[in-house]
């Protein structure tokens, strides 16, 4: 007979997990409604305006039509690849967040247990983290492939290889931010930010913004958001590796793309801006609000990016990343690690 | 538990081991050894190293096997091709398979596959497995770490030269 609190630990665990995956499958209500007003606005226009008032009820009607479209599968395609690309770029966006650290213990009032806002305080956290992240590209390439079409096949090679260059840079400013923090989990890594805004990984001067633009140019090409939204280049490959998805599959690849989004956004406040940590201190703010409120901030930068920039060609991107990217991120490590003795 | 959790990986990572060479299609062989590396991956974290884990799945689920999928699928292989890879080497092939496995299991039962067990504990290699493995590498195992960095640099320089080669001529 197990034991109550080893019964109360794993329903606990079990309600984290429902939440936050509901949590996730409901963002791209909200998130597609605001980046189409976000663009609107920004091109001087109203964006969704007839559903409902100032088009509030468009992302319901948007849902109901993805559910109602017919799935088609090309007679050409590769059936089984076809299928499952999808659930291959949908599955890693979502377990990314059984290591993202929401906020700290937290407890509950009139039950007096205590609570921890993250699922797992993984001690490789953060290598975790950009692992998982990093199998999305599989549906992007799987799903470009599969299609047996020139366009979606051009769209997946282009993700293969923006994936692998960008990748590399990533990596060396999360071995920045681990320098910075001394520690591979993201919990003390949130925890090590701790106390005035001085603190964040950001402000530690010279190299943290540096470590901070690395991260934000890397992590902006590997989940395919302009300016480096090149495997899905519409004006020159129909609509890159999703040109013959239709209906709840095409659906599962924008929903998986909205959370990797998020993650980034997420990703850059646990990092570089001190997750839950209040810059100034102000009473009666939870710090969970401190910690959504960036994120916002994040997404809404993400959103006003993609409004405003050009694409970069192709061989632009490449010459970024290896060129420019990578040859920086050798002499910040340098510089960091000499900082640091 | 442990235990079913480790037939559980392991049963799969064998099947679709089975699968990368006995599928006609390149694409497919990568996926199902894509699902082997992640099966790899989980029995690390059953052997209590997370870090391992992590970074199986980082470098080699997530960067090898991207490069892989990228040759493989600019490589147009035509259906014909296809079934003309598999032509008399089974005749060598399956003899050299049974005496390898025969090999291996006397080995296996002999008990000749083993190593001994180091000195740390659970609790240490679950909480500061990366702290251990760090320190080990850059002072014990220096030398070999320093050997096999500078083979890796030698086989980058090699590729890039194989490369330029071409271009000049």
């Amino acid at each position: 007979m197990p034991d109550i609190s080893l019964i109360a630990t794993l329903a606990l665990m079990v309600i984290k997990v429902l939440v936050i995956t509901m949590i996730l499958f409901m963002l791209p209500l909200p998130l597609t409604y605001v980046e189409r007003k976000v663009a609107g606005h920004i091109q001087v226009r109203l964006g969704p305006w007839r559903v409902g008032p100032h088009g509030l009820l468009q992302p319901f009607a948007d849902m109901i039509k993805l559910i109602l479209k017919e799935d088609i599968v090309p007679d050409k395609a590769d059936k089984f690849l076809f299928k499952l690309a999808p659930f291959m770029a949908m599955i890693p966006a979502f377990a990314v967040y059984a290591a993202i650290p929401f906020g700290d213990k937290w407890t509950i009032p009139f039950l007096d247990r205590q609570v921890s806002l993250y699922i797992t305080d993984m001690n490789v956290g953060i290598l975790y983290v950009l692992a998982i992240s990093g199998l999305g590209v599989y549906g992007l390439i799987f799903g470009g492939w599969s299609s047996n079409s020139k366009y979606a096949l051009i769209g997946g090679l282009r993700s293969s290889a923006q994936m692998i260059s960008y990748e590399i840079a990533v990596s060396f400013s999360a071995i920045g931010v681990v320098l910075l923090s001394k520690s591979l989990s993201l919990v003390e890594i949130v925890k090590h930010q701790g106390g005035t805004i001085l603190h964040w990984n950001f402000f530690y001067l010279p190299v943290g913004p540096v470590w901070f633009f690395i991260f934000l140019i890397g992590a902006t090409a590997e989940i395919n958001r302009v300016p480096f939204d090149l495997p899905e280049d519409e004006g020159t490959l129909g609509a890159g590796f999703h040109t013959e998805y239709s209906g709840m599959r095409f659906a599962f690849f924008m929903l998986s793309e909205y959370v990797a989004m998020v993650t980034v956004s997420v990703m850059s406040v646990v990092l570089f801006f001190g997750g839950w940590n209040a810059p100034f201190n102000i009473p009666f703010v939870p710090p969970i609000l401190w910690f959504i409120g960036k994120v916002i901030l994040f997404i809404y930068f993400f959103m006003w990016l993609r409004f405003t920039l050009p694409r970069y060609r192709y061989d632009q991107l490449m010459t970024i990343g290896w060129k420019i990217l990578i040859p920086v991120s050798l002499v910040n490590l340098i510089i960091t690690g000499l900082m640091k003795i | 538990m442990e235990q079913i959790f480790f037939y559980i990986f392991a049963t799969i990572a064998v099947l679709s081991a089975i699968g990368v060479i006995s599928v006609r299609n390149p694409v497919h062989s990568a996926f199902y050894l894509m699902v082997t590396l992640l099966q790899v991956a989980a029995i690390f974290i059953l052997l209590r190293s997370p870090f391992l884990a992590a970074v199986q799945v980082f470098i080699y689920v997530g960067a090898i096997m991207v490069l892989f999928l990228f040759a493989v699928m600019v490589l147009d292989i035509g259906k014909e091709e296809l079934t003309e890879a598999f032509n008399q080497q089974s005749v060598i092939a399956i003899p050299a398979v049974v005496v390898m496995l025969a090999l291996i299991a006397y080995m296996i039962i002999g008990g000749k596959l083993s190593a001994p067990v180091g000195g740390y504990t659970d609790g240490i290699l679950i909480g500061h497995g990366t702290e251990v493995l760090g320190k080990e590498l850059y002072t014990k195992y220096l030398f070999p770490f320093e050997v096999v960095s500078i083979l890796l640099l030698v086989a980058l320089v090699g590729a890039i030269v194989l490369v330029m080669k071409d271009r000049q001529g």
